[in-house]
């Protein structure tokens, strides 16, 4: 053995994690330190080049403490998101692992955590994943063996009992943070609460919202979320994003699913001289209320096709203003 | 049957009720169904069960009825198949993702659900993933052996301690304390509890 394989062997050994921890994730270290986290998504490429994905990465990486590769999402076919987060640990990225149940059933989805988990990966995020009806290939078959619950709890049993959910036994239970999405703007919205209660019993440690534009909406969301005690049991990362202009934000919004943009939004987008400025100008507002509000442990920026604008959004909100001095919250 | 199933929705209540008188008969005909051999009842039972149920809610006849916890909506007519729903997708009012005619079936749950006594506290429980070989049996069937399963064994588990705990009497005794199995009547008193 060579002596870089030797010191990525090292990198990826199976040890402990630390006292109180559940995997040795950076984002889970930041969390639960009290510190406002951000993650960042990372568009998967066309290609089978992976210069491609860490050209992707590398304005991501400047700022966030975890990057999410995504699982074909929108039913669009792109580089898988195990081949994207091997590709990203190996260099040193915290990706989190994003496993929609739209594609593969429980035999594929359980061997892929073991994979994953073996690879370096430490962040998993379970997602139902869109129909495949909004994709490029619309006559696909759709799996939806799990659900995105039934998959929190399987590898929450994987993790903690060792066992695979047929109960034969897992020799080294992969180590994994799990975290799961949440709509809050989207209907049932008086259910919602309660769905997340139950992504946190299943076994959610965080979650990463889709994009929050309505303020209001959203505030009405966590005060039911912190009446509930809720916001005491798991990390609520907020998520949001930069629109490029008022047509992709009103096409985002009729074509995409489960996105809310309030007309406010779009007719100031609209009304604007330069939409890719004001799109910015909206994300950073968004981050600096989300970041007020109680409850709320971090932003997830999902910029697509426009990673060179993330960290300069972090930078200008002044969001981790307070970690830079070296200060936690 | 569109109709049917959102009438049922909004009856969630009554069908509670029904479902719960159902089973009761079910679990009391334990017995007969013994007797009879369940291999043998299962085809026509699955019969009757798929025919009222498919009028009533649109049944898929997956074999592993979760309707007393669904809101009395069947979750197998979501076109993504969730036992844990809504997904992040419904649109405007309430209407499918991927069926935009059609309201959500999970949204129509959690409504359904916030009428039913205990249906209310039963949708907040995560469900396991579907069972794909138990696809076109009985799950009433299935329901209904289990619990007087149970109960049989509940009943010998207190008859068994009973009995240890008066040993003398039961030697001298053994009609004060019985061990062997107890046929229909005292089936009859569990069930009715």
């Amino acid at each position: 053995m060579t002596n870089t394989n030797s010191q990525n062997t090292d990198l990826l050994a199976y040890t402990k994690p630390p006292e109180g921890h559940v995997s040795h994730s950076r984002l889970e270290r930041v969390l639960r330190s009290g510190r406002f986290a951000v993650t960042a998504e990372l568009n998967p490429p066309d290609s089978a080049d992976a210069e491609d994905v860490y050209q992707a990465a590398q304005p991501l990486g400047e700022v966030a403490d975890a990057i999410n590769a995504t699982d074909a999402s929108g039913a669009n076919c792109h580089m898988s998101s195990i081949g994207i987060c091997a590709l990203l640990t190996r260099s040193g990225y915290s990706p989190v692992y994003q496993i929609s149940c739209r594609d593969r059933n429980r035999i594929a989805i359980q061997g892929d955590v073991l994979g994953a988990a073996a690879l370096g990966v430490t962040n998993v995020l379970c997602l139902t994943g869109d129909g495949v009806g909004v994709g490029d290939q619309p006559g696909a078959k759709p799996v939806f063996d799990f659900d995105s619950l039934s998959l929190l709890r399987t590898i929450r049993t994987m993790r903690d009992k060792g066992v695979f959910l047929s109960g034969r036994k897992i020799t080294r239970p992969p180590q994994l943070f799990l975290g799961a999405a949440e709509n809050p703007c989207i209907q049932p919205l008086e259910w919602r609460p309660d769905r997340l209660i139950k992504k946190i019993d299943a076994g959610a440690e965080f979650i990463q919202t889709n994009f929050i534009y309505d303020i209001p909406l959203f505030e009405a969301f966590m005060a039911r979320v912190r009446d509930a005690g809720a916001d005491k049991r798991v990390f609520i990362i907020a998520g949001v994003g930069p629109l490029a202009s008022a047509k992709a934000a009103r096409w985002m919004r009729s074509n995409v699913p489960g996105i809310h943009i309030p007309d406010y939004i779009i007719a100031r987008m609209a009304a604007t001289e330069n939409p890719s400025e004001t799109g910015k100008q909206i994300c950073i507002e968004l981050m600096q209320q989300l970041r007020k509000i109680k409850g709320v442990a971090g932003v997830h920026i999902m910029a697509y096709r426009r990673e060179q604008l993330v960290s300069s959004i972090v930078l200008d909100s002044g969001i981790l203003a307070e970690r830079r001095k070296g200060k936690a919250r | 049957m569109y109709r049917i199933r959102m009438f049922a929705v909004r009856h969630a209540r009554k069908f509670e009720r029904i479902y719960t008188w159902v089973e009761r008969v079910m679990v009391l005909l334990d017995p007969v169904f013994a007797r009879i051999g369940y291999n043998r009842v299962e085809r026509p039972i699955a019969l009757v069960e798929k025919g009222v149920k498919t009028l009533l809610f649109d049944c898929k006849m997956c074999g592993q009825c979760v309707l007393s916890s669904t809101g009395m909506s069947c979750p197998m007519n979501c076109p993504k198949q969730l036992r844990n729903g809504p997904c992040g997708g419904v649109r405007d009012g309430g209407f499918c993702e991927v069926k935009p005619e059609m309201k959500c079936v999970w949204v129509l749950a959690w409504d359904g659900a916030s009428r039913m006594k205990d249906g209310a506290e039963k949708i907040r429980e995560v469900m396991p993933p579907v069972e794909h070989s138990l696809q076109g049996s009985s799950s009433w069937l299935r329901v209904s052996r289990e619990k007087a399963e149970a109960i049989r064994e509940s009943r010998e588990a207190s008859r068994k301690t009973l009995a240890k705990a008066f040993p003398e009497a039961r030697a001298n005794e053994p009609a004060a304390a019985p061990l062997s199995v107890e046929p229909s009547k005292a089936t009859q008193a569990e069930a009715e509890k």
